[in-house]
């Protein structure tokens, strides 16, 4: 399916998530690259040594969820906007999302956006929560949403003024 | 005048200029020609953060990657750069003309040469190509990236492998509308998170899919994309027309490989590597002993790769001339055992496979 249309499969996703023990705990990264390419900044993107060196620079990215902090220094750094934050314990109902974003305008904090899931479709009014510029120009959104979309949205759109 | 150079690199993309660096680092005097309005070949319109490794600059855009081999160059005074200068012809006699500015024509006598021209686009046949609007995928990014032209309102991208997908991206940030991305095959070519990136941000890749028309008065309005079978065939009833006003075409890239022909290298043809390509050793020497190749002029692949190639073939190319380089070997062995390690993947499998055929 991903190789058809660009979105990854549910299955997909399952395959990279960390243990429900370890994401009840609070922040954590999710790699959305599931194919092997020759690439490998992410991992020397994080500091605290979460995603794994690789022995070929073709291995699939891996995450060390123990060791991840859910800081998000990585998701500026990957050139296939494929690394995001998750943070299913930010309230009682609601998940924080982080995520790559090129595009410009950027949008405020406090701006309630549209929440789209990983084809591009609304799927919910995503609040921003926060804009954290990156020097290196992928900058970085927080955004807070209903926690079952944790796992759905992966984009916003900024509506034209 | 003719100008006696030991080494002439025509083409100041990653892999001419990589080359120069080697050679420049080696004592070598360096003459490098470009066409280009600035140095750096396809570096200068790259926008994005580029793959490979971290030691091939891999996560720094493409255009800082081009600046920081420019300063490094241009940081030796015994490297010279004619720009807007292309090269035009290769003569029995070992002499190469060159067309400065349009104007001005340049006779250069080196005792060696490197070919890294790069690539060009393929062109698509079918009805009404020729109108305005319809532009190779490469033009496009030129226009956005370099000139800051908007190119089109509304636009259908054409193919998506790797060029096709970054663009498409990079038209919605200039803030173009994209359409679709249209794809013959029944698989999306370019790396996943190319596709996935522009899928959520809204644009359909419409695999095994393709375009059969144009239409439009005095320039593109319309197109008509038509889904295909297993064997290419258009599925009759599937025809759907599309508003546009731009028509992208990434349907791929193809060597370009004049000069190795006007020298009277030996080239063959391999599908993978994109078309007609020159017979080489390990140091990147054509069978033509004092040209050497790089980059996507010997096969289209990446910047990572072109870079590591221009490095075998500057040092390649500085030990023909006599140079003396201590540790050779040692860095020779390390550009081949990094170059392999990229080609490793599965990405790199069809590359590898294409090589046996003119790596010697
Ligand atoms: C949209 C796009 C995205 C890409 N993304 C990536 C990526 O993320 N990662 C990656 O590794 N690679 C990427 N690439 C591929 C990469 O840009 C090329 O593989 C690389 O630039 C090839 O380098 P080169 O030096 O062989 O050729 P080029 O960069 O094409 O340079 C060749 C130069 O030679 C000049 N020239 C040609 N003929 C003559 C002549 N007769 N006389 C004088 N000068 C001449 C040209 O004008 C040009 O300046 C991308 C390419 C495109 C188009
Ligand atoms: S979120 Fe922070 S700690 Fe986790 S992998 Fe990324 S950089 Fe490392
Ligand atoms: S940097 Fe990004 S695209 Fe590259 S391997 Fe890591 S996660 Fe994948």
């Amino acid at each position: 399916m991903l190789k058809q249309t660009g979105i990854p499969t549910k299955e997909d996703i399952e395959k990279i998530l960390p243990s429900k023990q370890r994401r009840e705990k609070g922040a954590y990264v999710v790699i959305e690259c599931f194919e092997e390419i020759p690439c490998d900044p992410c991992t020397a993107a994080c500091q605290y040594g979460a995603i794994l060196q690789m022995e070929n620079v073709n291995d699939l990215p891996e995450a060390d969820y123990e060791k991840c902090n859910g800081c998000g220094i990585c998701i500026g750094l990957c050139p296939g906007v494929a690394i995001f934050v998750v943070d299913e314990t930010y309230s009682e109902e609601k998940a924080l999302i982080k995520l790559p974003y090129e595009f410009t305008p950027l949008p405020n904090k406090g701006d309630v956006v549209p929440g789209l899931d990983r084809a591009g479709e609304e799927v919910c009014k995503a609040e921003v929560i926060r804009v954290q510029k990156h020097p290196s120009k992928t900058n970085i959104i927080w955004i807070t949403v209903q926690k079952e979309l944790a796992h759905e949205v992966r984009f916003i759109r900024i509506p034209e003024i | 005048m003719i100008h006696q150079v030991p080494m002439l690199v025509i083409g100041g993309g990653p892999a001419g200029m990589v080359a120069a660096l080697q050679a420049l680092e080696a004592g070598v005097d360096v003459v490098l020609i470009d066409d280009g309005i600035e140095i750096g070949g396809q570096l200068i319109k790259q926008t994005h953060k580029f793959f490979g490794s971290e030691m091939e600059y891999a996560g720094t855009r493409g255009f800082q990657i081009g600046n920081l081999l420019t300063d490094k160059l241009f940081s030796f005074d015994n490297f010279k750069y004619f720009g807007r200068t292309t090269a035009t012809g290769f003569y029995e006699d070992g002499v190469v003309t060159a067309l400065k500015d349009n104007k001005e024509y340049l006779k250069f006598k080196p005792e060696v040469i490197l070919i890294a021209t790069g690539a060009s686009e393929k062109p698509l046949a079918i009805p009404n190509c020729d109108l305005p609007g319809v532009y190779g995928a490469g033009a496009v990014q030129t226009l956005m990236n370099l000139y800051g032209v908007m190119p089109g309102k509304k636009a259908l991208m054409i193919g998506a492998g790797n060029i096709g997908l970054i663009i498409a991206y990079q038209l919605l940030q200039a803030g173009t509308e994209v359409s679709a991305v249209v794809e013959a095959m029944p698989c999306i070519g370019g790396y996943l998170v190319h596709a996935s990136k522009i899928r959520r941000a809204g644009i359909p890749i419409m695999t095994s899919h393709t375009i059969t028309e144009i239409e439009g008065d005095a320039c593109v309005e319309r197109a008509q994309i038509v889904r295909v079978d297993e064997n290419w065939q258009p599925v009759p009833g599937t025809e759907k027309w599309i508003d546009t006003d731009l028509i992208c075409v990434a349907v791929g890239l193809t060597p370009l490989i004049d000069l190795l022909w006007m020298a009277g290298c030996e080239m063959k043809y391999v599908a993978k590597l994109g078309g007609e390509v020159p017979v080489r050793n390990k140091q990147m020497q054509a069978t033509i002993p004092n040209i050497f190749v790089a980059g996507d002029a010997a096969g289209i692949e990446e910047a990572s790769s072109a870079i590591l190639e221009g490095a075998i073939a500057g040092l390649g190319m500085a030990n023909f001339l006599g140079a003396e380089i201590a540790d050779y070997d040692e860095k020779h062995n390390k550009y081949w055992n990094e170059l392999n390690s990229f080609r490793s993947g599965p990405i790199g499998q069809r590359i590898s496979e294409g090589l046996k055929f003119v790596l010697s």
